[in-house]
């Protein structure tokens, strides 16, 4: 009898495997739903795939006399927008900050136990804070995502940083190079990678700030739109939007995945993972 | 008569209270290929260290062609370790041409246009001499164990070291690939003027590449306080063309449990 820890799937069996559970969980909510339908017709909670269809074709065709926009479509522009510098912020200070801490004991020593402070505090204790301090607008919002996501991000690079081999650093200077040229042709090419996998690890956090600042103030953006119609109970707009949401979420993380393999071979080469 | 390259001078090193390394004083000749043995723990690596520049010693003098030591790496002492001293994200030629990049561009690490081609052109003829130019396009982790040695070679030489430091680069190969690596060693000893020191594991290396043997142990051993004496060399051994045979005390020095307790 093989022992359950050496029993591995082979390809085809792994994506049969994967998708029992999405099958099952889709199932799951049509007899859910259709349970609720049959007792009480005008149900609002569980919405039948045919609603969900018309209610999200609907957000992202039908121009909203209001605005003048279509909603799934100026929501997505804001919310992308939002995401991207933040994300843009955190990880060029990331780069430079996880680059600083992880290659000079100086700045390690001088600014570590502040990184540190730092990264225990939750961010979303802090958006009242930004919010009287930067006012409503969009620049409270973008700064919950760097608060929140650039403290581990750059302690996550930094440990990566000052993980390099000393052998290697040792080997850097005995062929002449200085603790710029380590910076820049030793300690940046090997972080880069290990960026993107922070980046990709901190998108999940990245969405949650994001949202949770539309929530609370904002006029447009998916987590602004999901939270109105909470109000109505409409259900029909809330599933949709978070399933764009999430296939947002993947292919930014696809697209990540997929730069750091075109661009760092050596990183994913026989050996590394 | 001309300075020895390297002498040390009644260096101790200490960890806290631990002793690591006492009372060494070692002249070593320009152009000799001296193999450093003793049991684990005896302060080889540290012994190392010291003349790399990694570290200082805690007393004594370190003396480079009789002027003291710069405590911190530099180009005129190339190293090799056991493992990890390639670059994982240059390709091998890469590797080889990282000491002309960094030698010949200050701000951006990187050669240029014509001095670029000139460079690799040098590093290309480095890799031919450790036999690898087909390779010159590999990631290291696309390359053997042998084959990373040769390449960390080949990296250090091309900066033209006085002095090349080797911590058992060869502990982690075959046998087979070994006797390779012996040939080529040697080799580029005699070609390139090198002085050499080499820690091994391996007496028998020891004895046949190099033309002085040094043995690393504790002179003097305290059962209550094993870390308050450090190790120095106690045994010294010139070797001359036929005279290479390890004695008996070598043989049992290597054979012995790690001297710390
Ligand atoms: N940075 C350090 N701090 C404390 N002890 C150390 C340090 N480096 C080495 N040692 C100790 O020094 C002794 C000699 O180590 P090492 O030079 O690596 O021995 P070898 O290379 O001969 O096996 C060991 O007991 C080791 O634990
Ligand atoms: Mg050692």
């Amino acid at each position: 009898m093989r022992r359950l820890v050496n029993i591995r799937p082979g390809p085809g069996s792994r994506v049969f495997l994967g998708a029992i559970p999405l099958v099952l969980a889709a199932l799951g909510y049509l007899v859910a739903s259709a349970t609720r339908q049959a007792a009480n017709p005008a149900d609002k909670v569980l919405p039948p795939l045919d609603a969900l269809w018309a209610a999200g074709g609907r957000m992202a065709t039908q121009v909203d006399p209001i605005t003048g926009a279509v909603p799934l479509v100026a929501d997505t522009v804001a919310s992308l927008a939002r995401l991207g510098l933040g994300l843009g912020i955190s990880t060029g200070s990331t780069l430079v900050l996880g680059l600083l801490l992880g290659l000079l004991p100086v700045v390690r020593a001088a600014l570590g136990p502040l990184v540190a402070a730092i990264a225990v505090i939750p961010p979303i204790a802090v958006l009242p804070v930004l919010f009287i301090v930067l006012g409503l607008g969009e620049t409270a919002k973008v700064a919950l995502i760097v608060i929140g996501i650039t403290p581990f991000m750059v302690r996550d690079l930094s440990s990566q940083v000052s993980a390099i081999p000393e052998e290697q650093r040792v080997k850097a200077q005995t062929l002449g190079a200085s603790t710029w040229q380590i910076a820049l042709r030793l300690a940046l090419p090997q972080a880069m990678p290990k960026l993107l996998k922070g980046l990709r690890l901190s998108l999940g956090p990245a969405w949650v700030f994001l949202i949770a600042a539309e929530a609370i103030a904002s006029d447009v953006g998916l987590g602004y739109r999901i939270f109105l119609v909470r109000r109505y109970l409409a259900m029909d707009v809330i599933l949709p939007y978070v399933a764009w949401i999430s296939l947002l979420a993947v292919v930014m993380d696809q697209a990540l995945a997929w730069i750091s393999r075109r661009f760092f071979p050596w990183d994913h080469a026989k050996g590394a993972e | 008569m001309s300075h020895p390259i390297l002498s040390l001078r009644d260096v101790w090193v200490e960890y806290g209270d631990t002793i690591v390394l006492e009372k060494v004083t070692i002249d070593i000749a320009q152009g000799s290929f001296v193999s450093i043995v003793g049991p684990s723990g005896a302060g080889k690596s540290t012994f190392l260290r010291l003349i790399i520049g990694q570290e200082a010693p805690t007393r004594g003098r370190i003396l480079m062609e009789g002027a003291p030591l710069v405590p911190e790496p530099g180009p005129e002492r190339g190293v090799v370790f056991q493992r990890y001293s390639v670059f994982p994200h240059l390709t091998a030629i890469d590797n080889v041409a990282f000491g002309l990049d960094c030698a010949g561009s200050m701000f951006l690490g990187r050669l240029y246009g014509r001095r670029r081609k000139a460079a690799l052109e040098e590093a290309g003829r480095m890799l031919e001499k450790v036999g690898l130019s087909h390779s010159r396009d590999a990631y290291p982790a696309q390359l053997s164990g042998g084959m990373q040695q040769r390449l960390a070679i080949a990296q250090a030489l091309v900066r033209k070291p006085r002095i090349l430091l080797l911590d058992e680069p060869f502990g982690a190969l075959d046998p087979g690939i070994r006797l390779d690596m012996h040939a080529l060693i040697d080799g580029l000893w005699r070609e390139h003027g090198l002085t050499i020191l080499m820690v091994t594991h391996d007496i028998k290396e020891a004895f046949k590449l190099g033309d002085r043997v040094l043995a690393f142990d504790k002179r003097r051993h305290d059962p209550h306080a094993p870390h308050r004496f450090g190790s120095s060399a106690v045994y010294d051994f010139p070797l001359t063309g036929k005279n290479r045979r390890p004695p008996a005390e070598i043989l049992a020095l290597a054979s012995r449990e790690p001297a710390e307790a």
